[in-house]
């Protein structure tokens, strides 16, 4: 292959100087702000029926337009999961329903001409609640007697296991070999619960969207969203309406990390739009996007891990329990990836595994989707286990990984049978183990002042979108003057996925990314992209832009054919144009674009859409270096090394930054992050002073490089990076944390106050 | 109420509440830069100077910019955009969310020293969240920068 000239290339984002000079770009930047203001009453209780709920005097508040209750909103179920139809997610919301199933649930909706007017509103509606037991914690959840659905409308779309009247919503068992014979005969069982309670992706802007009646009498939502093409789905289910009228399109984002993988504010200044006919917005506040959102399952992942003496790691069992709160938003589909990308790392000796679970409802907020995915989640559980099987057996724990890992040609049982075609892990822990110094670093330095050092390791896997399922789609057009068009419906959301898709089709045309103008994400104007969730927009639709491209060319021959008058087959695209192969004559671009719009029947735009069945895991190693101040239980990250195998890194910086910010908001799960709530079912952390999240003192020196495999059905080698980087650093921390104090962390976050505690209780 | 104070140069005469805070008497002058991502002070969006200084305008009243010189990015386009590019080459700018507040307290980090160390840096800037950059590249763009200068000077 020739070599390449833009991908690889850490080519700037086409929008960064537009950010970082603060032009206005985002939602809230965009639209009129004339508009009507929505806001949203909601629950003091964890469980409860409205029994009588009166708005006389709040409709009265001058500039309240509307105020809508349970007895306005259409009662077809619906979920606000952003995936594709039929979704896993069960059909279990109304947009204001009579029950109310966590603090924050929307009790009522106001519209009004400003925020002072809504504000005074909210105080005015009476409401009066029948309080109900709530059930809060999840292992009381299933089969218990509070039922969070009781329901009879309540839909599950999909054979995931779930049944309402059980308060689950989903559960399911698989396995390959028998688990308990070999676990019987290894010579040691770790055999340990691991805890990772619900964390916010905390984006810096909070939900948001606005909504308006356009000239054709169809709802125009403009979105902070991931997903534009579900959101159109999931407001007409919502609304009862035709899909036909709706049309979604995103702006810039500012962040989502999956939180804007779920409708969580679009539909009610849809709701007020489609009954007023006025254009409204709504802002989610941080406290609303703290605690009326849709943070990562909290789940309690149970491992059983059999080796032999000489670390041998030959069966796991993992079963996971996991509380997706009031609704089920991604709730059956998290779950899986808590077992499917955590015991396929340790293929290598692996005889049998099982993996089992159950979801279930309680009254909490509901969850939703976050970076990772419940990977995170199984991958602390199952690297702390090894990282506790190495210390139990007294082997270096990267040797006892180097000996487990998954490599390059093996058929993963536990990851749907599929083939590692493209796997350098073993090349990214050799690398990380050298640059990070292991052999000097892991041994435990007493400071002398109080002070311990340590180091810890853990690795990570995840996919590259969802098999089988994720669509993504590109249309490339060839334009005036000769530039290109190119169009998707993945989400650019900061990650810089408009400029990466650009860099592959500028290597497919050749020519200078400047010459790629990007468009994204619109329901009417894009092609149909599943959206961008589940690491897929590099892996599919790249792979739809390089086919696009691909296409295009060819009709670009057929039309410079035409025009220097010989076959298709005698002419050569050369980036600027198309030439003769004979030598006999040669069009530039433009001149095939300006032909292109005089009689010409060949189109010069094409759509290309890809799906892939497989999903190739990326591969990661991390390595922290921290101290433990034995005094007051305090832990500072000093140092974190990683080394990441996302096939072909197609922008090498987007790909580094992207997994610093992975890294530490690893970082700050592992240390700070966690909900908690009061007996009441009251959220603790709803503000982000309570919800601490790393500031740039918090994160020590990080260090990224790339051991590259090549992904034969990726575009150009590449797999996905935008997930997996939030997966080592909670397994990194704990075990560094236990090599400095003794004591295994199995909860996150590893707060000062666990780790003196654990300390004083080992004496 | 009556409010008379410079902004980004030039003066402006508006009429506010007693309780309206500067952000949202910023951002309906056509400020759109100043960007709201807490109510509890925490996040350092919504930093802009006053006669110089950063200040939180969240948490500031609008009144009590009165007869002051406010400056929002709008009016540093160029101050800002000279060491910006660097971030931009860095692939540091994410989502940009962030971007406005902290490139205006670099805007005031820089005025006052001119030269810092990495880790006057990160102190400097400690009260500017960013949830995308892992702030690594953010700080690899000013540094670029300040051995720009040096190289050039
Ligand atoms: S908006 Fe967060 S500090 Fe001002
Ligand atoms: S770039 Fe997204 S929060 Fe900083």
């Amino acid at each position: 292959m020739d070599k390449l000239k833009t991908v690889g290339q850490p080519v700037r984002k086409k929008d960064a100087m537009a950010l970082l000079l603060g032009k206005p770009v985002y939602m809230d930047d965009i639209v009129p702000q004339n508009c009507l203001v929505v806001k949203v009453l909601r629950s003091p209780h964890a469980h409860a029926l409205i029994e009588e709920i009166n708005t006389d005097v709040a409709q009265k508040v001058p500039g309240v337009v509307a105020v809508y209750t349970y007895k306005d909103v259409p009662q077809k179920r619906f979920t606000m999961a952003g995936q594709t139809y039929p979704e896993p997610s069960p059909y279990d919301r109304l947009i204001l329903d009579q029950r109310l199933r966590f603090v924050g649930d929307a009790v009522a909706i106001v519209a009004a001409e400003d925020e002072a007017a809504a504000d005074k509103a909210l105080k005015l509606i009476k409401v009066k609640y029948q309080v109900l037991e709530a059930v809060l914690d999840p292992h009381e959840a299933l089969d218990g007697p509070i039922l969070v659905h009781p329901e009879d409308n309540w839909r599950s779309l999909c054979p995931v296991g779930a049944d309402n009247k059980r308060n689950l919503c989903a559960s399911e068992v698989c396995s390959d070999g028998d688990v308990e014979d070999v676990l019987s005969h290894c010579d040691y069982v770790i055999d340990h619960i691991y805890h990772t309670p619900a964390c916010n992706q905390a984006m810096m802007e909070t939900f948001r969207t606005y909504t308006e009646m356009d000239p054709y009498g169809r709802l125009h939502v403009i979105s902070s969203t991931q997903i534009v093409f579900h959101v159109r789905r999931i407001l007409a289910n919502a609304l009862d309406i035709p899909k036909s009228k709706i049309h979604v399109e995103k702006p810039r984002i500012g962040g989502g990390f999956g939180a804007k993988q779920t409708v969580v504010a679009e539909i009610y200044p849809a709701f007020v739009t489609w009954k007023t006919g006025r254009a409204a917005k709504m802002i989610y506040t941080r406290e609303e996007s703290l605690i009326a959102s849709s943070p990562r399952h909290d789940m309690e992942v149970h491992v059983r891990l059999g080796a032999s003496k000489d670390g041998t790691i030959r069966a796991i069992d993992v079963y996971t329990l996991s509380n997706t709160g009031a609704y089920g938003e991604h709730g059956p589909t998290t779950v899986g990836l808590s077992g499917h990308k955590s015991i396929p790392l340790y293929t290598g000796n692996l005889e049998a595994f099982r993996f089992a679970y159950d979801v279930v409802y309680t009254n909490r907020q509901s969850a939703g989707a976050y970076r990772g995915y419940g990977a995170t989640q199984g991958i602390f559980a199952v690297e702390s286990a090894v990282n506790e099987l190495a210390d139990k057996l007294g082997l270096d724990p990267v040797a006892i990984r180097e000996k487990n890992m998954v490599r390059e040609g093996q058929v993963m049982p536990a990851y749907y049978n599929e083939k590692t075609n493209a796997c350098a892990l073993d090349r990214c822990m050799s690398r990380c183990a050298q640059l990070f110094g292991w052999k000097e670093k892991f041994p435990v330095r007493d400071m002398g002042n109080g002070k311990v050092r340590a180091a810890g390791v853990a690795m990570a896997m995840q996919g590259s979108g969802i098999s089988g399922v994720d669509v993504g789609s590109a249309t490339i057009k060839l334009s005036d003057e000769g530039f290109y068009n190119l169009s998707i419906g993945a989400a650019d959301m900061g990650t810089g996925c408009d400029t990466i898709l650009a860099q592959m089709a500028a290597e497919c045309l050749d020519c200078p990314v400047d010459n790629i103008a990007v468009f994204g994400a619109d329901s009417d104007a894009s092609p149909y992209d599943s959206g961008s969730y589940a690491s897929s927009t590099t892996y599919v639709t790249g792979k739809a832009v390089e086919r696009a491209c691909q296409q295009l060319k060819e009709n670009l021959c057929a039309i410079a054919a035409q025009m220097l008058e010989c076959k298709p087959e005698d002419v050569e695209f050369t980036g600027q144009g198309v030439r003769r192969l004979d030598g006999g004559g040669e069009v530039s671009l433009m001149d095939i674009a300006t032909k292109s719009m005089c009689g010409n029947e060949i189109p010069v735009q094409v759509t290309y859409t890809h799906s892939s069945p497989v999903s190739p895991p990326p591969f990661m190693v991390g390595m922290v270096e921290l101290e433990v101040d034995k005094e007051t239980g305090g832990v500072e990250v000093l140092n974190y090394v990683a080394v990441v195998d996302c096939g072909t890194p197609i922008n090498p910086n987007l790909a580094r930054v992207q997994t610093e910010g992975g890294i530490v908001q690893g970082i700050g799960m592992a240390l700070f992050e966690g909900i908690t709530y009061d007996e009441k079912g009251n959220l603790l952390e709803n503000s982000l002073m309570q919800y601490k999240i790393p500031t740039r003192l918090d994160m020590g020196h990080l260090r990224v490089e790339f051991e590259s495999s090549y992904e034969p059905t990726g575009p150009f080698g590449a797999k996905s990076i935008g997930e997996i980087v939030i997966n080592t650093p909670s397994p990194a921390i704990a075990h560094a944390i236990f090599r400095a104090t003794g004591v295994w962390h199995r909860e996150l976050p590893i707060t000062p106050e666990k780790v003196l505690m654990g300390m004083k209780a080992k004496g | 109420m009556e409010l008379k104070l410079t902004l980004n140069g030039r003066a402006v005469a508006a009429s506010v509440e007693a309780d309206t805070l500067l952000i949202d008497f910023l951002r309906a002058q056509g400020c759109l830069s100043v960007k709201r991502g807490c109510e509890t002070a925490n996040c350092g969006l919504c930093t802009v100077l006053m006669d110089g200084t950063p200040v939180l305008s969240c948490s500031v009243l609008a009144l009590r910019a009165a007869g002051h010189h406010i400056q929002t990015l709008e009016g540093l386009q160029e101050e800002a955009a000279d060491f910006a590019a660097f971030i931009a080459d860095q692939g540091a700018e994410q989502c940009g969310f962030c971007n406005p507040g902290f490139v205006m307290n670099t805007v005031a980090l820089l005025r006052e020293n001119p030269d810092p160390t990495d880790d006057e840096i990160r102190a400097y800037l400690a009260g500017n969240l960013c949830r995308c950059s892992g702030y690594e590249g953010q700080l690899r763009g000013i540094r670029a920068y300040l051995d720009h200068k040096k190289g050039r000077g």
